[in-house]
């Protein structure tokens, strides 16, 4: 017969506060931790202080408005010698911006498809997307942008005989020439009819999908949006706006017109996008190869095909595993971006660089510098913790 | 009544060979017809750029430290003399060339330290004996000083010694910093974990190049005036500090993975916290995050080329150094970029593929 007590057992005494209870413990912990702290940034403070007294170095962040005092290479803004520092900066943070951005959409054209390529059924494909991988993976970047650097401005031909691999596209040691679009205020008209058009687009998906729930039959959806994409800003287009392209032309000893990138920058966006593309190739294999087999198996006996079975059923269980790590690869293309400083392309860190031989403010101008990347990466990581929370699976 | 005829079905055709040579071709070469353009394309744009390297690697290319039979190919071939006239400078930097054993003699030191950690049968308590010593020994070496060897100053070491030296004090210093701000940040703490996450979050914020700008010309300003500590060992000091917030993130993930029975098993025991640690839970955290070490190790490796933009001339930089002042040997920077890229691509090489094997041999991956 089980004893059943016949009243409830009393209720545990608390226990007498005392200095070895465990709560203490923790603020004595975390008092010494914090006063340890408090205690190295006073020292370090106090150092700083003491030794800008003795260098005769002034402190504060107003040397930003004072006129820059060098030039800069290349601009997406206009720059003068005479512009505040404060400007100098913001040159900076675009070319940073510029390298990051092509580089990401580089990189992950490049690491999608080698990625997908080492999961191929072709033996040479196969091989080839892994030796992409391994070779580019174990090699330092830096090395690699020094290499392009190299070999643009030293085994490219000069502008004489420049190199012209499509018409209108020159390679020469001095960098890149290619044609540009010569804008006209009708164009505002185009751009109009592109956001139209993406707009039915989207609308044209939402009711394919509502007609695919309610019926089971799938409206083509990719022809009729890139149609849509497409044809509503040609549409817009053929109402009489002057299209033209600004064609590069070889003069004598240099090549005007078109617009034209350094070889700095060549050097680094193609060196971060190859380096970054072996990493993102990796992160795209794992994805996919995270999928449980079962799921290529059902696929198969549904009758699907290998391509249908990889876009319908692999790829959106994929991406969930792939987005996280994928933005980490972009986060670490950015801050490598700053290595363009070893060939002098002018980007953030180059700039603040600059200015810290300049003017001798070196705890201002990396603080700046350092401060801006900060900004950006936690940005992102607050972004993709959105997306993350967005996009889990709802378990019960 | 009708005779029943049995007509026996015609018996199928033996299926389609699944082994030997003809059935892997087929179905790792022209599978379909997608298949078979793909391999074309790639036997094509073979057969049309492999022959011309293989003519500038081998076929014209000038292995005789003669820099003007080199310039004579005009980059129609590759000029290897240039490493074979630039080889110890590249390797040792500016260390007094007579004395350049020393160097030798310290690098194989650690990397057979290295080699012996990497295997598990020596992952035993006198291994961080065997540590202390190899390093008294690698520092002493290189600095000299005692036993009739004549000093050199840090400054003057460059080469492979240092990027050695800077990857392996590097992580060494920073796992045991690292291990522990894992542990703050998962500590119960607020104000220990607060602080701990803001670090990790503030240094993998940042690129590595600001922290070394940082190292070069900020650590002084911070330090008693008067007192100036040495380029190397600031940057190392940057260098520690940067891949620490990076191992920490490769050991918060071990000690997420050790099951939660196996903290509450030793609470019941009565374990103190730091008794749980160090006895239970460090023991199988750091065991399953071994392949990530070895990653955070090859990027640090790899990272260690960045210290040539603050001025210490580790392998890039003492081909940079090597080269740029020579006007013979200018042109041939990208053999001497080839040269030190392939030291490096084995020794990440070798890494990656340890790492894999660890990771397999450990069971931490998940199987398929």
């Amino acid at each position: 017969m089980n004893s059943v007590p016949d009243h409830p057992p009393p209720a545990p005494a608390t226990r007498a506060w005392s200095w070895r209870s465990r709560s203490f413990r923790g603020l004595v912990w975390q008092a010494l931790t914090i006063s340890l702290l408090l205690g190295l940034a006073w020292f370090l403070i106090h150092n700083l202080l003491e030794n800008m007294r003795v260098r005769g170095i002034q402190s504060g962040f107003g040397f930003f408005s004072q006129p820059t005092g060098f030039a800069i290479g290349e601009s997406l803004i206009a720059f003068d010698s005479q512009d505040p520092l404060s400007r100098a900066f913001l040159v900076g943070f675009l070319n940073t911006l510029r390298v990051a951005l092509l580089g990401i959409l580089f990189t992950t054209v490049v690491g999608v498809t080698v990625g997908i390529g080492r999961l191929s059924r072709n033996f040479l494909l196969r091989t080839l997307c892994t030796g992409y991988v391994e070779l580019f993976r174990n090699v330092p970047v830096l090395l690699q942008i020094l290499i392009w650097y190299f070999v643009i401005t030293d085994w490219f031909p000069e502008v004489s005989d420049a190199i012209q691999p499509v018409h209108g596209v020159f390679l020469t040691k001095s960098g890149m020439s290619f044609p540009v679009p010569v804008f006209h205020a009708t164009h505002a008209w185009i751009a109009a009819g592109f956001a139209v058009g993406l707009a039915l687009a989207f609308l044209w998906r939402a009711v394919a999908r509502r007609a695919f729930e309610r019926t089971g039959l799938r409206p083509p959806v990719f022809w009729p949006m890139t149609a849509l994409i497409t044809l509503v800003p040609l549409a817009c287009a053929a109402f009489g706006t002057p299209i033209e392209l600004d064609f590069p032309e070889r003069l004598d000893a240099a090549i005007a017109g078109g617009g034209t990138v350094t070889p700095e920058f060549l050097a680094v966006t193609i060196g971060l996008s190859i380096y970054t593309a072996a990493f993102v190739a990796e992160v795209v294999r794992s994805g996919i190869q995270s999928v449980p087999w079962g799921q290529t198996e059902a696929a198969h006996s549904l009758g699907l095909a290998r391509g249908l079975t990889l876009r319908l059923v692999l790829l959106p269980q994929a991406v969930r595993v792939i987005i996280p790590p994928l933005t980490n690869q972009y986060l670490n293309l950015t801050k490598n971006s700053s290595l363009a400083v070893a060939i002098g392309y002018p980007d953030l860190i180059s700039i603040s660089n600059t200015t810290l031989n300049q003017t001798g403010r070196a705890v201002e101008c990396i603080a700046v510098a350092m401060a801006i990347y900060l900004a950006l990466s936690l940005a992102t990581a607050a972004l993709m913790n959105w997306y993350n929370a967005r996009a889990a699976i709802r378990e019960r | 009544m009708s005779a029943i005829v049995h007509a026996p079905v015609p018996a199928r055709p033996a299926p389609a060979l699944g082994t030997g040579v003809g059935a892997w071709l087929r179905a790792n070469l022209y599978a379909d017809w997608k298949n078979a353009l793909a391999t074309v394309i790639i036997l094509l744009v073979a057969a049309r750029y492999l022959p011309a390297i293989y003519q500038w690697a081998v076929t014209d290319a000038v292995t005789a430290r003669d820099p003007n039979a080199c310039r004579a190919l005009a980059h129609s071939g590759a000029c290897w003399g240039v490493i074979a006239e630039k080889y110890r400078f590249i390797l040792f930097g500016r260390f007094p060339f007579e004395e350049q054993w020393r160097p030798l003699i310290a690098t194989l030191i650690l990397v057979g330290l290295l080699v012996v950690s990497a295997l598990r049968r020596f992952w035993r308590p006198w291994l961080g004996l065997v540590w202390i010593c190899g390093l008294a020994a690698f520092f002493t070496l290189m600095h000299g000083g005692l036993l009739g060897m004549s000093a050199v100053e840090s400054a003057r070491w460059g080469g492979f010694p240092l990027t050695m030296i800077l990857t392996t004090l590097g992580i060494a210093a920073a796992l045991p910093l690292a291990v522990l701000v894992a542990l703050g940040r998962r500590s119960h703490l607020p104000a220990i974990r607060a602080v701990c996450t803001v670090y990790i979050e503030l240094v993998r914020g940042v690129p590595l190049v600001s922290v070394l700008f940082m190292a070069s010309f900020m650590f002084p300003l911070f330090m008693p005036s008067g007192y100036t500590p040495d380029v190397l060992l600031r940057v190392l000091a940057g260098i520690i500090l940067f891949a620490a917030a990076y191992l920490a993130e490769t050991v918060r993930g071990g000690l997420q993975a050790v099951p939660a029975g196996q903290y509450e098993a030793a609470a019941a025991l009565g374990l103190s916290y730091w008794q749980m640690q160090r006895k239970i839970v460090l023991p199988q955290a750091l065991r399953i995050v071994v392949p990530g070490l070895v990653n955070s190790f090859i990027s640090t490796y790899k990272d260690t080329s960045l210290v040539t933009i603050v001025g210490l001339y580790e392998l890039t930089g003492a081909l940079g150094l090597a080269l740029r002042g020579d006007a013979e040997w200018r042109q041939f920077y990208f053999e001497g970029y080839l040269f030190i890229g392939l030291i490096y691509w084995i020794g990440c090489f070798a890494m990656s593929h340890y790492s894999q094997r660890m990771e397999r041999a450990l069971h931490t991956g998940n199987r398929r």
